[in-house]
């Protein structure tokens, strides 16, 4: 590390060929297959796929939260210039809510049934800072406040089930940013809401970030989601990143066959109702025993011999727009 | 914004809703007030009554409750009933209350330890309860009070030893269900260290149904213990626990009927009591249950 002018000053979190399995060396998983990305300061990185793409277990795996049978097997998570996949327990639980935050899918069973709002958040504070239950105490409640639950120091002293769905999850967002962590990691943090309730959350969300100036990385299946918020998109497919891209581009000019496929599932408001939407044929792939080459090319209309033949790698083909497909220079039409 | 910094006070019954939701529960507050009266009788016992439990009359012997001056009538010793149970109570409570206490710390100890940490640990606590668990309960606190010298001290241990493994199970189970709940894996990625963990947020999670499962245990560890005493591994004569009182009297049940049945509502009735009152704490330990 010889400071911020090597990699640029602005990165917050950098992973670099992350692998995960789940399982034994043969015979097992490989849940995240090769992953990198980038976290920038002030930006929101999007982490889009299926159930079951590796999404979670990427966030997890940048935590050090995978538990055995599972293993981050291979890559780099550079925090800083530190390699957190080298990091201590100790380290890790002192990086972990202090300068990585993150909020979880589920708001109703992600807080303690058995400690008030107040004190769960408090915990967060006292595990990372040398202050004083009571002060720790009086911080959680002006970080309800911020976080837009009125009536904040008698709130904190209930307990989680006397919470909305929406109300919890702010709770949950209140600790996450408890200590002012540089980069938030946000599970599907609206995949549990319902929908009037989803975009209050993501304004807070993204309206802490802005205020934080910190890296957002933002997991979801909803592309809605991914257009109103993100700057950058990852898109995952069975372990792997298939395209990589600004949001613009991405939505604009997608090259993946299987960015297509997804885009073609959505129903826009504008759209020809007559037109139907193009469900993706076939089922993603048991990674108990993954096709050859690329992992979409069974479900993929435009695979050729090649597709199965070899794995095709993430290239770059424009500024900040990298596909990991053979095809993607050629102007395929859409079936 | 400002408004809502100034907060009112709350009610009582939010405050202390685990009172509240206690109070609610009129069984469970009778069952409280009347262990209350016969524990504090026990330990009062030499403050209080007339009698001598041990002094024999034998020109009294097998006077009916209501008689005058005994008003629970006599044994067939002519000893006064109602002292008997007082200081019975003394023995009876002690054995039924301090084992199931000291098991209970001990089995949650285990149990949680052992659903915790998973793995070698796990299968060594757990394959010693499970070979503790093997033998029947009363068997095995036979075996145990055999090997020492009859006395409450030994009644203690013996039935602590038994106690252990069903607690301990009972808290590794729970701990096992907590410890998959996405909360833990919340206050892990929030940099909780294991030690903060296990006790801010495993513990308060497995407490409730350990509680409520000891009380339970106390009234049928009185029974337990009666038992012992029946074998002559407690207490000895003349000291008597309610157990004891009831095998004494079994021998002239048809000639005195209450010198059997006095003891034996007092241990029903103190069992029950011990239920209701697990009742009523499971509602005033699960937040869940507080105000709406």
């Amino acid at each position: 590390m010889t400071g911020p002018s090597m990699s640029g000053g602005d990165i917050a979190l950098d992973v670099r060929n992350l692998r995960t399995r789940f399982g034994p060396q043969h015979g097992g998983v490989i849940a995240v297959d090769g992953v990198s990305l980038t976290l920038r300061r002030g930006r929101t990185t999007a982490l889009v796929g299926e159930s079951g793409s590796g999404k979670s277990v990427t966030a997890l795996s940048i935590m050090g939260l995978i538990e055995p049978p599972g293993r981050v097997i291979d890559g780099t998570v550079l925090l800083d210039g530190r390699d957190l996949r080298t990091a201590s327990d100790r380290e890790m639980e002192a990086i972990r809510g202090a300068r990585i935050g993150m909020v979880f899918q589920d708001p109703l069973t992600s807080l303690n049934p058995a400690l008030t709002i107040g004190s769960q958040i408090a915990e967060t504070i006292l595990a990372h800072e040398p202050v004083s239950a009571a002060a720790a105490h009086a911080r959680a409640v002006t970080l309800l406040e911020h976080v837009g639950v009125a009536d904040a120091a008698a709130r904190a002293q209930d307990y989680p089930h006397h919470f909305s769905g929406g109300m919890r999850q702010r709770v949950l967002i209140a600790a996450a940013i408890a200590c002012r962590p540089g980069i938030i990691i946000a599970d599907e943090p609206t995949t549990a809401l319902d929908v009037t309730v989803q975009a209050k959350i993501l304004r807070l969300l993204h309206d802490l970030q802005q205020e934080m100036h910190a890296s957002l990385l933002l997991i979801t299946h909803d592309l809605g989601v991914v257009a109103s918020m993100a700057d950058d998109v990852l898109v995952m497919y069975a372990g792997r990143v298939l395209e990589h891209a600004d949001v613009d581009t991405l939505f604009h000019a997608p090259k993946h066959p299987y960015t297509r496929a997804l885009l073609g599932c959505i129903a826009g408001i504008e759209d020809d109702r007559t037109a139907p939407l193009q469900p993706i044929e076939g089922l993603p792939p048991d990674l108990r025993n993954p096709p050859p080459g690329c992992r979409f090319a069974p479900r993929c209309v435009h695979a050729v011999a090649a597709c199965t033949a070899a794995v095709p790698a993430l290239q770059t083909i424009a500024d900040g727009h990298s596909v990991a497909c053979f095809r993607a220079m050629e102007a395929l039409g859409d079936d | 914004m400002s408004a809502a910094q100034i907060a009112p006070p709350r009610p009582f019954r939010q405050r202390h809703w685990r009172l509240a939701a206690f109070g609610r529960d009129w069984a469970a507050v009778a069952a409280a007030l009347l262990l209350l009266t016969i524990g504090g009788m026990a330990v009062l016992a030499p403050l209080i009554g007339a009698y001598d439990p041990y002094e024999a009359n034998n020109l009294l012997r097998f006077a009916p409750p209501g008689a005058p001056g005994h008003s629970l009538g006599t044994d067939q010793q002519g000893r006064d009933m109602l002292a008997r149970l007082v200081w019975g109570g003394r023995v009876s409570l002690l054995v039924g209350v301090v084992p199931t206490v000291l098991a209970s710390i001990i089995g949650l100890g285990l149990g949680i330890l052992a659903g915790y940490a998973r793995g070698i640990v796990d299968q060594i606590i757990m394959r010693v309860l499970d070979v503790l668990f093997a033998f029947p309960m009363v068997l095995l606190a036979i075996a145990v009070a055999g090997v020492l010298t009859p006395g409450v001290g030994t009644e203690i241990v013996s039935i602590t030893i038994v106690l252990i493994p069903y607690v301990g199970r009972l808290a590794r189970t729970a701990t096992l269900s907590v410890v998959t709940m996405p909360y833990i894996e919340a206050a892990r990625a929030a940099g909780g260290s294991p030690l903060a963990i296990l006790l801010r947020y495993v513990l308060p999670n497995v407490l409730s149904p350990i509680v409520v499962y000891a009380t339970t245990l106390m009234g049928l560890m009185i029974v337990v213990g009666s038992g012992l005493s029946f074998l002559g591994l407690g207490v000895q004569p003349p000291v008597a626990d309610w157990g004891a009182m009831v095998a004494d009297g079994r021998v002239v049940l048809r000639r005195a009927p209450h010198v059997t049945v006095l003891p034996g509502v007092v241990i029903l009735a103190v069992s029950l009591a011990f239920n209701f009152l697990g009742d009523g704490l499971r509602d005033a330990l699960d937040p869940r249950t507080g105000r709406r």
